[in-house]
C-alpha cells in the first residue's frame, strides 16, 4: 500500500460517521468492573466482531447498548444523536436488535406468534401480515423458515433465524449477535454467515460477539478486542492475524496445538451394547447405540445437538432409564443402576448444563466440591460432616485446579463460568475416575479456560481413564479424540480412528448423509 | 428521573434481618390504621398487645405458653421449607398428634405417667409424621403439589377431631345432647397424665424442653449432617441433587416425618399441658401462625426462637384485645399483615432500588 493511498483511506475512515458510538462506558457489579471506560463504535454496512474471553465484558457492553443494563458512566450516540437507552423497548425504537445466546422464544407458540408477541401492528389477525413479511425476509436474506411451524419443532439454527427475523421485523438496522455460532452445525454456520453478509450489503450494522478467532476472520470487517473490561485493540480484520488477536485477547501466547502423546490403549472399560432410550417427550432418542472405550482412550462423540447425545450421557450416568440394551463398566452390568452406584464404580460426569446440574449456586465452593462425596469418608464419619476436612479438601482442590475464588466459603454462584467448570472438574476428577463422561466441557468457555480443560482431559487419558467426549466443537473432537463417533437421530453413523477422519466426512455423517467405518 | 432495579448478588445477613425488622415496623404502622378505624387508640391497643405480654411476669409466662406450640411447629416447618417442601399442614399435623395422644391416654388411664407421658409424645409424633407423610409420598411419586395436599389434610384432621369429640369420644354426660355445641370435647385426661408445670404458671416444661431440644437438633441436622446437606441441595437445586445421586423420595419423606412429627408433639403439649382434654378448636391456628414464625425467622433455628416468642406475645396480646371489644378476627388480620410485609420485604433483600436523574 502506497503512503498516499494510505492517507486517503485514513481520511475516508474519518468521514464515515459511526451509526453506534459508545463513549467512556463504565459498568460495575459488586466487586467487579465489567466495563472500564470502553469506547466502541460501529458503522453502517459493516460486520464488527467484538472479541474477548469469557468475563471480558462483551455481553455486558452489548446489554448496555440493548438497554438491559444501565451504565454507571458514559454516553451512547446512535446515528450521531445522544440517546438514553433505558429498556430493550427503547433500543428497538432506535433500530437496535439483539439475538441472545439463549433464545428468547416461546416453545409452544408458532414462529408467527412469537414474532407477533407484543409487536403486532394490527389488533386483529396480525399473523397474516407477519407471514407475508417473513416470506419477504426469506427471499431477501435467505432466512428460510416456516412461519407456521412451532418453535419446539425447529432446530437451533432455525430458531436463531426466527430471532433474527424478529429483530428485523421490529425494524432493526443495528443487529447484535451474542456468540451466534455456538449452537450451530458447520453447514448452518455457513448459512448464517451468508445471511449476515447479505444484510451487511443492505447497509445494516452487525455486531458479532465471539471468542472464536476463526469466526473473526471468516466474517468480520473490523474487530474490537476486550480484555478484563478494557478495550485492548481496534483493528481491521484484513490487517491482523490469528496469533496477534489471540495474544491481545488472552494477554499471552496461546498454544493452538495441544501435545497429544501416544498412549497405549489398555483394557476395555466402558461397553455400551445396543442401547435404546426415550427422550423427555417419550419419543425414541437412542436407537441401538453400541460402542466401547478402553483405558487411555478418548472417544469423541460428534453430532448436532438433539440427536441423542444428551440422552446417551444421561443413561450412562444413571439419570435416565434405558429401554433396552446394556451398559457395562469393567464387565459389571450398570444398566439402569442409580447415579450413586455408577459414580461409586468410578464414573465421573462433567454435565452439559453446568449451572443446572453441576452446581448448587447458593452453597459454598467447599460444599460444592463434596457434592458427590459428602456422605462418606473422609468427609463424613458416622453422623456428622467434618467441616475441617471439607475445607482442607477445598483448599487443596482450589490450588490444584487453580480455581479463582475469594475464599472456599464463597457461594459458588459468584464464580465466573470458567471457574465454575474448574470447580466441577476438580470435584469429578478428585477420585481418579475410571470413566469420564464429559459433555460439552468447554462450551461457552474462553480460550484460556478451554486450553486448560483440554489439557486436563489429556492428562486423565494418560493416567488411563476411559473418556467419552461429547462436543459440538469439531475442532475439539479432532484435537483430543483417539476415535470419533458421529451421532445422528439416535444412531451412531460410524466410528472412525481420528487420524483417518476428515472434517468433510464427519460433516456428512452429522447431517445423516453418510455411514462409515465400523458400525458396531 | 427513573427508577432502576438491580439484583443484589449476596446481601449480608444483618441486612436481611434489618429488612425484616423494618417490615414488622411497617406492618405495625398499617395495623395502627386498622385500630384507629375501629375507634381504638393505636397506642392503647399496642400497649395492651405488647406491654403486658413482655414486661409483666405473669404476661411473659403466658407468652411462653403460647410460644411453645409455635416454636415446635415452626422448627419443623423450617426444615421442610429448607427442602422447598411447602408444608402448609402443620395445623392438621398438630391436631392429629393431639388426637393420637388423647386416644392413648383415655384408653390406658391407669398406666404410670413415667411410661405414658413419653408414649403420648411418641404417638403424637408418629401421628403428625403420618399426616405429613401422605402428601410427601404423593409429591415424590406423583408430583402432587404439596401446598394443596397438606392444606387439604388440615381440613381432614379438623373434621376428624370434630367427629371424635362430638361422637365416639364426646363427654359422657352430654351423650345425646349434641345441641350443646360448646361441649364438643372429651372427658378430662386422668390427672396424673397432665404435664407438670413450672410453679404458679401454665408453662408445661416437658414440651418446652422438647421444643428447645428440637431447636438444637434441627440446627445440628441442617448444618452438620449428611441429611442436612441433602436437604439443602434438594431445596436449592433438585437437578443437582439427582446428579449427585441424592434420592428425592428419601429426603422428602424424612423431612416430612420430622416436620409433621414436631407439629404432632406440639399438639400433645396443648392437650396434656393446657386443656387436659381434647376439644374442638383447641389449637387457635398455631399451625398456620407457625408458617409466619418460620419465615420471619429466615428458617434459622435461633431466629425462629425469637420470632416464636414475638408471636407468642402478639397472640396472647390478641386475646387481651378482645376485652376491648375487638374481635379475634383482627388478630388473624394482624398475622396476615405481618406475613404480607415480610414476604414483600424479601424483594428489598434481593434487589437494590435506585432513583436516578
Amino acid at each position: 500500500m502506497s503512503e498516499a493511498h494510505g492517507k486517503t483511506a485514513l481520511r475516508e475512515e474519518r468521514e464515515i460517521e459511526p451509526i453506534v458510538e459508545m463513549r467512556g462506558i463504565v459498568k460495575t457489579f459488586p466487586g467487579v468492573v465489567a466495563n472500564d471506560h470502553i469506547n466502541f463504535e460501529v458503522r453502517a454496512g459493516e460486520i464488527h466482531a467484538l472479541l474477548g474471553e469469557n468475563g471480558a465484558g462483551k455481553t455486558t457492553l452489548m446489554n448496555i447498548l440493548y438497554g438491559i443494563y444501565q451504565p454507571n458512566e458514559g454516553e451512547i450516540y446512535i446515528r450521531g444523536k445522544r440517546v438514553e437507552i433505558r429498556s430493550p423497548r427503547d433500543a428497538m425504537h432506535l433500530g437496535i436488535g439483539m439475538v441472545h445466546q439463549h433464545f428468547m422464544l416461546i416453545e409452544k407458540h408458532t414462529v408467527v406468534e412469537n414474532i407477533a408477541l407484543g409487536f403486532a401492528t394490527k389488533f386483529l389477525f396480525p399473523t397474516k401480515e407477519i407471514s407475508r413479511k417473513i416470506r419477504e425476509f426469506s427471499e431477501k436474506y435467505g432466512l428460510t423458515v416456516d412461519p407456521n411451524a412451532y418453535i419446539w419443532q425447529l432446530s437451533a439454527g432455525e430458531q436463531q433465524r426466527v430471532e433474527i427475523i424478529k429483530a428485523l421485523y421490529r425494524g432493526a438496522d443495528i443487529l447484535i449477535l451474542d456468540e451466534p455460532t455456538s449452537v450451530l452445525t458447520p453447514k448452518e454456520i455457513d448459512e448464517l454467515f451468508s445471511i449476515l453478509k447479505r444484510m451487511k450489503e443492505e447497509g445494516k450494522a452487525i455486531i458479532f460477539i465471539t471468542h472464536k478467532l476463526d469466526e473473526v476472520f471468516a466474517i468480520s470487517d473490523r474487530v474490537t478486542v476486550l480484555r478484563r473490561g478494557k478495550v485492548i485493540g481496534k483493528l481491521k480484520t484484513a490487517e491482523t492475524n490469528k496469533k496477534e488477536l489471540a495474544r491481545l485477547m488472552v494477554g499471552r501466547e496461546v498454544l493452538f496445538r495441544l501435545e497429544r502423546e501416544a498412549v497405549k490403549k489398555g483394557k476395555t472399560v466402558l461397553e455400551v451394547i445396543d442401547l435404546y432410550a426415550l427422550n423427555d417427550k417419550g419419543l425414541p432418542a437412542l436407537k441401538g447405540v453400541s460402542f466401547t472405550i478402553a483405558e487411555g482412550e478418548i472417544l469423541g462423540l460428534a453430532g448436532v445437538a438433539g440427536n441423542g447425545q444428551k440422552e446417551l450421557v444421561e443413561v450412562l450416568t444413571g439419570l435416565r432409564k434405558a429401554e433396552k440394551g446394556k451398559v457395562l463398566i469393567r464387565g459389571v452390568d450398570v444398566t439402569n443402576a442409580s447415579p450413586r452406584r455408577i459414580a461409586e464404580l468410578g464414573v465421573a460426569h462433567i454435565p452439559e448444563e453446568r449451572l443446572k446440574h453441576g452446581l448448587v449456586p447458593n452453597m459454598s465452593v467447599a460444599e460444592n466440591l463434596i457434592l458427590k462425596q459428602y456422605y462418606k469418608q473422609p468427609y463424613c464419619d458416622k453422623f456428622f460432616i467434618d467441616r475441617k476436612k471439607v475445607l482442607e479438601n477445598a483448599n487443596k482442590l482450589i490450588e490444584e485446579f487453580n480455581i479463582m475464588t475469594p475464599s472456599p466459603i464463597t457461594p459458588a454462584k459468584l464464580l465466573s463460568g470458567g471457574n465454575i467448570q474448574r470447580l466441577i472438574l476438580a470435584r469429578e476428577l478428585a477420585g481418579s475416575p475410571d470413566v469420564i463422561i464429559a459433555a460439552h466441557p468447554t462450551y461457552g468457555l474462553d480460550v484460556g479456560a478451554t486450553e486448560y480443560i483440554r489439557k486436563i482431559l489429556l492428562r486423565e487419558r494418560k493416567r488411563g481413564s476411559a473418556i467419552l467426549l461429547v462436543s459440538e466443537d469439531l475442532e475439539e473432537i479432532m484435537a483430543l479424540s483417539d476415535r470419533i463417533a458421529v451421532m445422528f437421530e439416535g444412531e451412531i453413523m460410524g466410528i472412525l480412528p481420528a487420524e483417518k477422519a476428515s472434517l468433510e466426512d464427519i460433516g456428512l455423517m452429522m447431517a445423516g448423509a453418510k455411514r462409515m467405518g465400523v458400525v458396531a | 428521573m427513573r427508577i432502576v432495579v438491580t439484583r443484589r448478588i449476596a446481601p449480608p445477613r444483618w441486612f436481611e434481618i434489618a429488612v425484616r425488622f423494618m417490615a414488622i415496623i411497617i406492618a405495625l404502622l398499617v395495623m395502627a390504621i386498622v385500630f384507629w378505624a375501629y375507634g381504638i387508640s393505636p397506642t392503647v391497643a399496642y400497649k395492651k398487645l405488647l406491654l403486658d405480654s413482655f414486661t409483666t411476669a405473669h404476661g411473659f409466662s403466658e407468652t411462653i405458653v403460647t410460644m411453645i406450640p409455635l416454636l415446635l411447629s415452626g422448627i419443623g416447618l423450617s426444615i421442610a421449607f429448607k427442602a422447598q417442601l411447602w408444608n402448609i399442614g402443620a395445623e392438621g399435623q398438630l391436631l392429629v398428634g393431639a388426637i393420637a395422644a388423647t386416644g392413648l391416654a383415655l384408653s390406658f388411664p391407669d398406666t404410670s405417667a413415667y411410661l405414658m407421658i413419653p408414649l403420648m409424645f411418641l404417638v403424637g409424633f408418629l401421628a403428625g409424621a403420618l399426616w405429613g407423610l401422605i402428601p410427601a409420598i404423593l409429591r415424590a411419586k406423583l408430583q402432587v403439589n404439596e401446598v394443596i395436599s397438606t392444606l387439604m389434610m388440615n381440613y381432614i384432621a379438623d373434621r376428624l377431631l370434630l367427629y371424635l369429640v362430638s361422637g365416639p369420644w364426646s363427654v359422657a354426660e352430654v351423650i345425646g345432647q349434641v345441641a350443646y355445641a360448646g361441649f364438643y370435647q372429651t372427658n378430662l385426661l386422668p390427672e396424673h397424665l397432665w404435664l407438670p408445670v413450672l410453679g404458679g404458671t401454665r408453662i408445661h416444661w416437658p414440651t418446652l424442653l422438647i421444643a428447645l431440644a428440637s431447636l438444637v437438633g434441627a440446627y445440628l441436622i441442617i448444618t452438620k449432617t449428611p441429611l442436612g446437606y441433602e436437604i439443602v441441595v434438594v431445596g436449592e437445586n433438585l437437578e443437582a441433587a439427582k446428579f449427585a445421586g441424592i434420592k428425592y423420595l428419601k429426603v422428602a419423606l424424612l423431612v416430612m416425618i420430622i416436620s409433621g412429627g414436631l407439629a404432632g408433639m406440639a399438639g400433645v403439649g396443648e392437650v396434656a399441658g393446657i386443656h387436659h382434654r381434647l376439644r374442638s378448636g383447641f389449637s387457635a391456628g398455631y399451625g398456620y401462625t407457625a408458617i409466619i414464625v418460620a419465615w420471619l425467622g429466615g428458617l434459622n433455628p435461633i431466629l425462629i426462637l425469637i420470632s416464636s416468642l414475638l408471636f407468642g406475645g402478639l397472640l396472647r396480646g390478641g386475646y387481651l384485645l378482645r376485652t376491648m371489644g375487638i374481635r379475634i378476627g383482627i388478630v388473624n388480620m394482624f398475622n396476615g399483615i405481618i406475613l404480607f410485609f415480610i414476604l414483600a420485604s424479601e424483594f428489598f433483600s434481593n434487589y437494590r432500588i435506585e432513583i436516578r436523574r
